[in-house]
């Protein structure tokens, strides 16, 4: 178990980089909590694998340090940094048996036969897989194998973090929902630190305190789940995250005020600069379409209605500009004009695709409406 | 395996049959037809059975070439299969080293067979050749056209720096066909080099070594031109192996029976060992011990 700092840490697959592009992964400066679980959200190509490559020591960062528990490992190679990683497709040795995979990290560390197979043992009961020790790791599906790939990283007692490089995708959905169980149990009972890749937020979101949001080698925020919902930093993780994703409406800002149309937001003072491009955010699930003009509601023309079971998805046109808003399932959907409600709690305005703070409303996300 | 009989399906075999009928089993059965039959003139036959069968089978000189045959394509696979592996652990992975390497490695492959055996004859000669001039230098004395141990010696060599590119190469593409996630879990694992090599690279090469060991016996079975180009299956009769004894037999003797009769049984020798190679290697290491 272990605590992870990022020092300066960034990484270019090319000699030379000159611009940001070149970087797989930017600056990055993190702690890492020992004991909890972090998710590395983004598409792919992001720098999310090329992180945790360079965390498991797979990878040497071109620039800065990783510290575990404080001390340098940066120059430390996998196997001596006391850290399991679970690949993309299960990883196991066809030719032995369950056992004998669970029990090759630490026969390969030379330890007793008696401490093997208590560990072993340990590890196949909480993996549920007593049944399977002697059968061949080959004949096996790939959930069992995705489960032999984490129990290698298990059985080592001084295991400091486990990495998952999107450990469930070649999983059966109805599965998925079971191992994703199974490791949050894991969690639970060892309290390691666990570092989770994958570019389902679903995924992210269920298993993890902590989801770090990344694209394009940058890392855009680290938060909990309901941070990333309610008050995204940044343009890509309001879209990114949810489904649909947040709104954005390009507007103009005079005056301290954001306006769209009719639409005035006040924005905090001093964030205003000239050539910046402001954006007014807002999540489907916040706006509240109404069939009769109310106080403060914005005339808006219905584009199309989605029935998702549980809910509906309605476009519509505002000030030439198309939004999703989420509308309960049942309630009546106007056929053509419908007035479109902004509470203004759930209003964040971004300013070349970063969230300006403070905004000026007094305390949001505490009243979480649906 | 009901519908076997009014399958529409079969029709569709039809091209293919046609074409291994005329290429393979038609020659085959003209061969058949050798064997059981004493053959004077287009209409002066005699039926004589399994007559020749039994002349073949009792012969000394072809159980002394069929041991002979066993021992070479024994020590082939022996050297060739641990030496392939080896030279293609070795190969570069990837960049310009990897492209350089193939076609260093690749080149034995692209020489025709009985130049193959110029090149040895010349480069083993006592007298002028490097390789012998060099031994014989050295006090050893070496002579391919003399004693039996140095003609075996020159072939084995011919027969391992020919075919020992192809083992590494198909052991090469099973190489790279492991994906890099294995390597990473082995070294996260602590295991030693030996270890992957043992529990991941071995294994996961299961399926070219299968294809390879079958076309080496096969082909180190069937030798031929190697042997004839360097002293025609002596000195002696200590490099009859034999597809040599059988041209002896079938040319150099005209028996035409007998050698029809011969080359039945050394098909069926090949077939079933490749059948016993082929059950053998699938099921290895799987745990099926059925």
């Amino acid at each position: 178990m272990a605590r992870i700092d990022l020092k300066n840490l960034a990484h270019s697959y090319i000699s030379n980089p000159a611009t940001e592009a070149d970087y797989a992964l930017c600056k990055t400066n993190h702690i890492w909590e020992d004991g909890r679980a972090y998710a590395l959200l983004g598409p792919s190509g992001c720098g999310k694998t090329t992180l945790l490559n360079i965390i498991s020591g797979l990878l040497q960062p071109s620039e800065g340090e990783v510290l575990f528990d404080g001390k340098d490992v940066t120059s430390l190679l996998p196997q001596e940094r006391n850290i399991a990683q679970v690949f993309q497709f299960p990883v196991i040795y066809d030719t032995m048996s369950v056992y004998d995979n669970l029990a090759f990290p630490l026969r390969n560390r030379k330890l007793p036969e008696k401490d093997i197979r208590e560990r072993v043992m340990e590890v196949a009961e909480m993996l549920e897989m007593q049944d399977d020790l002697k059968k061949r790791a080959a004949n096996l599906g790939a959930d069992a194998k995705q489960k032999i790939s984490l129990g290698r990283g298990l059985v080592r007692s001084d295991v400091a973090a486990i990495l998952f490089d999107e450990p469930l995708t070649v999983i059966d959905p109805h599965l998925k929902l079971l191992l994703r169980r199974k490791l949050k149990q894991i969690h639970a009972r060892f309290k390691l630190t666990m570092v989770y890749v994958t570019h389902d937020q679903l995924e992210a979101l269920t298993f993890a305190d902590q989801v770090v949001v990344m694209n394009e080698g940058q890392v855009l925020q680290i938060g909990t789940p309901q941070d990333l919902f309610e008050n995204p930093q940044h343009t890509f993780v309001g879209n990114f995250i949810g489904s649909p994703g947040m709104n954005f409406l390009p507007c103009r800002v005079k005056d301290n005020t954001a306006c769209i149309g009719e639409l005035r937001i006040p924005i905090g003072n001093g964030t205003e600069k000239p050539g910046n491009n402001y954006e007014l955010g807002i999540r489907p699930e916040f706006l509240k379409l109404h069939a009769e003009p109310l106080r403060e509601t914005h005339k808006v023309t219905i584009k199309e209605v989605e029935n998702l079971g549980n809910c509906q998805v309605v476009t519509v046109l505002f000030e030439e500009q198309t939004l999703k808003v989420k509308v309960p399932e049942g309630q009546e959907i106007p056929d053509e004009n419908g007035f479109l409600e902004f509470p203004q709690q759930w209003i964040r305005i971004y300013a070349d695709g970063r969230l300006i703070e403070p905004t000026v409303l007094e305390n949001p996300g505490q009243e979480r409406t649906q | 395996m009901k519908k076997w009989d009014d399958n529409k399906a079969w029709f569709m075999v039809i091209p293919v049959f046609l074409v291994v009928a005329v290429s393979a089993i038609l020659p085959l059965m003209t061969v058949v037809n050798y064997s059981i039959q004493d053959i004077f003139g287009p209409d002066n036959r005699i039926f004589v059975g399994i007559e020749w069968y039994r002349e073949v089978l009792t012969d000394s000189r072809l159980h002394d070439a069929l041991n002979r045959q066993l021992l070479f394509s024994s020590l082939v696979l022996l050297i060739e299969i641990p030496l392939g592996i080896l030279i293609a652990l070795m190969m570069p992975k990837k960049g310009w080293g990897a492209s350089l390497s193939l076609v260093l490695v690749a080149l034995p492959l692209l020489i025709p067979w009985n130049v193959i055996g110029t090149i040895w004859i010349i480069f083993t000669r006592p007298d002028i050749g490097l390789f012998g001039a060099a031994i014989n230098g050295l006090g050893i004395a070496f002579d391919h056209t003399g004693a039996p141990l140095d003609a075996w010696i020159t072939v084995m060599l011919m027969e391992v720096w020919h075919w020992t590119p192809l083992v590494a190469l198909l052991a090469y593409a099973g190489l790279q066909a492991i994906p890099e996630a294995y390597f990473q879990a082995a070294r996260i694992d602590g295991a030693s080099t030996w270890a992957t090599f043992r529990y991941i690279q071995l294994p996961k090469m299961r399926g070219v070594l299968t294809i390879a060991v079958l076309l080496r016996f096969m082909d180190s079975f069937l030798i031929y031109a190697e042997p004839f180009v360097l002293t025609g299956g002596g000195p002696g009769n200590s490099t009859t192996f034999l597809s040599i004894y059988l041209v002896k037999l079938a040319v150099g003797q005209f028996d035409l029976g007998p050698a029809a009769a011969f080359s039945i049984i050394y098909f069926l020798i090949v077939l079933l060992f490749c059948w016993l190679f082929y059950q053998v290697l699938l099921k290895v290491g799987t745990g099926d011990k059925s």
